[in-house]
């Protein structure tokens, strides 16, 4: 295989890494801003994702799109009691002691998760095959398209709900003045449990759409998590096009990375990126200094 | 209309109202004025529920609204128009006012009837609909005072708060603000409660005025009284001319 092809065929599963780690950056942003809060546990709602995905489908044996929208809606459910467990409950608490207890809430979702589905790994069957489609000189597997149209999906949605909804203007108006918010009569709470609904539900879209390709087990919430952090983080925690870019930039540059000089180097990448990012643009690469985050 | 009772409001240990009781009628503007820290804003964030009041009782047409949360007071009426404006800045002029009705959305009121409020203010500020889809953030202090006053009055509010809206404007803007404010009054019945640090100009306004010191009500009476009274022209009044003269 020529070079160029390899790195077609590096960019095309770089890129659909990437657009998870995207849906999971978004989930970060969303609720950061809301509350200015990272959610350590967002990497567990995708895992969760995932195991539900595999109950619903290997046990329950639902159609594939039932199972879909069954996952997704459990693992909502699931990051709405978190918020109500872990977030409502402390009213004078401060971002630091929150995103503490987000550590500790992702420990023991893992832990429960383990408890259930065991430490093995999982598989689930891909949605449509794995019969690969061959794009020019690279191939694609059915699921990578899979992963591009529901996660553009899911961006566009999101991106007319917090446009062109009231409930989503009132979140942005959340994220730049709470007070003003309250006094427009916006119920902020509310606000909140609903940035950790729509980020539990991104989260575990992604952890659902990836499981056919990378298999799913209790504990792959950590990394996938630390990656959506580093998507969020590289967008400068716009809960947009930003976290979005940041994201397939992360997949495309982790696969290349990984390909061309070593696989061993993969994960490390994106430690790299991380932190140069924190010590050179804490804002992103894309934002201003101080531009609005939504 | 509106009564309040002895009520005590703390910051921590701050103890920043004592036994402070105001009321107002219907369709009256009262002035609030005092110096810097006497507590004018909290006494307006007690009553919208920022900060609640540890003790006392405030009571707004018959129902006891004291332990309500913001968004509950913003429902039975009262709207606040918080001190440094306040706008949601990363969001459009259009879409500040719409979440000025975020409530009457929420009770499924029409739309319709929503947007003819949004032209009602595009007309007490004509300069807001010439910039309906900037940001708010975009706008000059003059105008986002306005689109503040305009996204509180979006809830269609009984009794307005008003916290230093002259604050930091040209004397051409603040002729503008106070004379829509004057027009609510006489159009559409609404009840004001103005805080001031320009004491003179809303006594002016106002029907009746308390004076403030160090979270204490130390004067009330009419607003003509007021301007008369000597202790309150050395202090609040003189005080400012020389502010002018100084500046
Ligand atoms: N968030 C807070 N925490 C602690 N103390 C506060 C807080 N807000 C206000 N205070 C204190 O409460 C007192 C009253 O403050 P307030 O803001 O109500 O005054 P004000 O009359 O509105 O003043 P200004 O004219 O400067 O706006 C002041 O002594 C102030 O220092
Ligand atoms: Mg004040």
């Amino acid at each position: 295989m020529e070079l160029s092809d390899q790195i077609a065929q590096y960019l095309v599963s770089g890129l659909s890494t990437g657009a998870i780690y995207a849906l999971i950056g978004l989930g970060f942003a969303i609720i950061y801003n809301s509350t200015e809060i990272i959610n350590f546990a967002q990497g567990e709602l995708v895992m969760l994702g995932g195991m539900f995905a595999l109950f619903f489908i290997n046990f329950l044996h639902l159609p594939l799109p039932l199972a879909v929208l069954s996952a997704v809606a459990s693992t909502t459910a699931a990051g709405v009691l978190f918020e109500r467990l872990t977030i409502r409950p402390l009213k004078a608490a401060t971002p630091l002691s929150l995103i503490i207890i987000t550590i500790g809430g992702s420990i023991l979702i893992r832990g429960i998760a383990m408890l259930v589905w065991g430490k093995d790994t999982h598989a689930i069957p891909a949605f449509s095959g794995t019969e690969p489609i061959l794009i020019g000189t690279a191939t694609i597997l059915p699921q990578h398209l899979w992963i591009f149209a529901l996660t553009l999906l899911a961006i566009a949605m999101n991106k007319l709900f917090f446009n062109y909804t009231i409930t989503g203007k009132a979140m942005r108006a959340c994220a730049v003045n709470k007070r003003a918010a309250g006094l427009v009569g916006i119920d902020v709470r509310k606000m909140v449990l609903y940035s950790f609904a729509i980020s539990a539900s991104l989260g575990s879209l992604a952890g659902i759409i990836v499981a056919p390709l990378t298999m799913t087990s209790y504990d792959v919430g950590i990394m996938l998590g630390l990656k959506g952090f580093c998507a969020a983080i590289i967008g400068g925690l716009s809960a947009g096009a930003g976290t979005v870019l940041g994201g397939l930039l992360l997949g495309v540059l982790e696969s290349l990375g990984a390909g061309l000089i070593s696989s061993g180097y993969k994960d490390a990448i994106a430690f790299i990126i991380l932190l140069l990012i924190l010590f050179i643009r804490p804002q992103g690469l894309f934002g201003k200094a101080e531009t609005e985050r939504v | 209309m509106l009564k309040v009772k002895n009520i005590n409001t703390y910051y921590g240990k701050v103890h920043a109202l004592k036994n402070v009781s105001i009321h107002l009628n219907e369709k009256e503007i009262v002035a609030l004025i005092g110096a810097n820290g006497a507590g004018k804003s909290t006494i307006l964030n007690t009553l919208s529920g920022i900060t609640p009041a540890r003790s006392g009782s405030i009571e707004f047409n018959g129902e006891l609204v004291q332990s309500l949360p913001p968004d509950r007071i913003v429902k039975a009426g009262i709207s606040q128009v918080p001190e440094g404006r306040q706008v949601f800045k990363g969001l459009s002029v259009a879409d500040n006012l719409e979440l000025g009705a975020y409530l009457r959305f929420c009770a499924g009121e029409s739309k319709e009837k929503i947007r003819q409020d949004t032209r009602h203010i595009y007309e007490l500020f004509p300069r807001l609909e010439e910039r309906r889809k900037q940001m708010a953030g975009t706008l000059s202090g003059g105008e986002q005072q306005m689109l503040s006053i305009g996204r509180a009055l979006m809830a269609r509010p009984k009794l307005l708060l008003l916290d230093e809206p002259s604050m930091g404007l040209a004397p051409l803007v603040v002729q503008e603000i106070f004379a829509v404010i004057e027009r609510l009054r006489v159009q559409e019945g609404t009840t004001i409660l103005l805080v001031e640090q320009n004491a003179k100009a809303a006594l002016k306004m106002a029907d009746r005025g308390y004076v403030l010191e160090t979270g204490k009500v130390i004067i009330e009476g009419n607003a003509s009284d007021l301007l008369e009274n000597p202790e309150v022209q050395r202090a609040y009044l003189g005080k400012e001319k020389k502010e002018i003269w100084e500046r």
